[in-house]
């Protein structure tokens, strides 16, 4: 480390800058994509998935049925590492700016909380669409490649089918924020995301409550939609049980976050 | 007769408490630009709740924290005008120093290369740059944060304890930083308990305790009574609120 004298420059300290501009919503997206991408834990994430999808169509290719190779099918098996790695990067965007404390730095160059939090959601939720953009590009190969093992080869998905996908994605990504948002700690809310709702799908599975369950157990109203035959029922039951799973730590997370203290320790 | 310049820093009758426990109690002091103010007292004075409230990170019960001429929130993009540092530590441990001013630098719109200026005008190598800031020890973390302060090239600093950790040569190495960017016309609020280098580098001193100021003057003004220097001043300062305490 090397000391430097400091009187290098002789102009007026915060001499003449166009500082009165704010900041465009665009560059603190910039910023919180970046985020997403510049530690050890999320780079490793996002290589772990970008490796997993592929790994899975091949490990489709050689081993399943023909039967099972068809464009549905693969599409689903794309989903199961995105499904289970992407919450973790949503939960560490929101609180890494409180479990490492650079919440410090963020909200003193960006004041207002809120624009900070809906960049992040911008952020979060714009990795998740075109990761599955590439997942449904990789399924197509998939699907293609599947011929020669004279397999299914079936395209039929249909419009809605990609609706459908994406809808549980962003669920996804916005339940793992919600849990970042309300729980603020890095383990726990990784812990939470994870075991909270197996625990809760455990209990609804118990016979008094079967009946009910898909209302209030989130994994259970998202079913329809892998399976493309959602009624008029199953939308209801989805609103319900992500209210409760998403909006609801969502609502308090947000609140305490714009009214809170941010501190150092 | 000339008007003297607008205040950087305006405190005015400010309070906050967290339920029935005052923390910091009318507080009022001003920072005018060429000045070094050093902000002293205790721990638990009310210190670091003070500059938290002057940069929106903690809002106030009541009183006024204006910033430039309002307040800090309202600067439509506070980086390029403020430099702040509260807590070198408050980086996160997995992002390297230089990606750390580099996230800065983008977020209130200056060119990367600013970020490679700054590893440089606070003495850490392009290698030590590249490291992740959890293999820091406190001085280099300290050299990063006043890096990051400086990145805006701002008018006003606001540094929370910044010479903690740095050793002898860098404390020298900040003082001069500190009185060269005062010459400028820049205004500092520099918060610490080394009354030591407070006393060589403040022009003007404001001590708190128990949240509320006991003094508030220039270097010289207070100081004209205190043989001992600043350090007995302090004691002297802090014990009579003490003792007032007691009888309260």
């Amino acid at each position: 480390m090397s000391v430097q004298n400091s009187s290098l420059s002789l102009q007026r300290a915060g001499g003449g800058r166009a500082a009165a501009e704010g900041i465009p919503f665009a560059r603190l997206v910039r910023a919180e994509l970046r985020k997403l991408t510049d530690t050890r834990a999320t780079r490793l994430l996002l290589i772990a998935m970008a490796a997993a999808t592929p790994v899975v169509i091949a490990v489709m290719l050689a081993v399943a049925s023909p039967r099972d190779l068809n464009y549905t099918r693969l599409v689903d098996f794309t989903q199961t590492p995105q499904k289970f790695i992407l919450p973790a990067l949503a939960i560490l965007i929101v609180t890494s700016e409180w479990s490492q404390r650079t919440g410090l730095v963020t909200f003193t160059l960006v004041p207002d909380r809120g624009r900070v939090l809906r960049a992040k959601a911008a952020a979060t939720l714009g990795l998740g669409l075109a990761l599955i953009v590439i997942a449904f590009a990789v399924a197509a190969v998939g699907n293609l490649l599947g011929g020669l093992r004279h397999g299914d080869g079936s395209w039929a998905f249909g419009a809605p089918g990609f609706g459908e996908m994406i809808l549980v994605q962003l669920l996804t990504l916005l339940e793992g924020l919600a849990f970042g948002m309300l729980l603020r700690s890095s383990a726990a809310a990784i812990a939470a995301y994870y075991v909270l709702p197996t625990l809760w799908s455990a209990l609804f599975s118990t016979p008094g409550l079967k009946g009910i369950a898909p209302w209030f157990d989130l994994n259970q109203a998202q079913g329809p939609l892998y399976t493309h035959d959602i009624t008029g029922t199953g939308w209801l039951q989805l609103l319900c049980a992500a209210s409760i799973w998403v909006l609801l730590p969502l609502a308090v997370g947000i609140v305490r976050a714009l009214r809170g203290e941010i501190k150092s320790a | 007769m000339t008007t003297p310049p607008p205040a950087a820093i305006e405190v005015a009758g400010l309070s906050k408490s967290y339920g029935r426990e005052p923390v910091v109690a009318d507080v009022s002091f001003t920072v005018r630009p060429g000045s070094v103010t050093g902000f002293l007292g205790p721990n638990g004075a009310g210190k670091s709740t003070t500059l938290r409230i002057l940069v929106g990170l903690a809002s106030a019960s009541a009183g006024r924290a204006a910033v430039l001429g309002g307040p800090y929130a309202a600067l439509p993009n506070p980086g390029l005008r403020v430099g702040v540092l509260l807590d070198a530590s408050a980086q996160h441990n997995g992002r390297s120093g230089h990606e750390a001013l580099a996230l800065s630098a983008l977020v209130m719109g200056l060119p990367a290369r600013r970020a490679d200026e700054m590893r440089d005008r606070v003495g850490l190598s392009p290698a030590e740059g590249r490291r992740r800031i959890g293999d820091y020890s406190l001085g280099m973390r300290q050299r990063l944060g006043i890096g990051h302060a400086l990145l805006g090239d701002p008018e006003l600093l606001i540094l929370d304890e910044p010479a903690n950790g740095l050793d002898p040569a860098g404390i020298h190495w900040m003082r001069s930083l500190l009185r060269d960017f005062a010459d400028r016309g820049g205004a500092v609020l520099l918060s610490s308990h080394l009354l030591r280098e407070i006393e060589v580098i403040a022009d003007h001193l404001v001590v708190i305790g128990g949240g509320r100021v006991l003094a508030d003057g220039t270097r010289e003004e207070l100081l004209a009574g205190a043989d001992g220097g600043l350090e007995e001043l302090f004691l002297r300062l802090t014990a009579a609120d003490a003792r007032e305490d007691v009888t309260r």
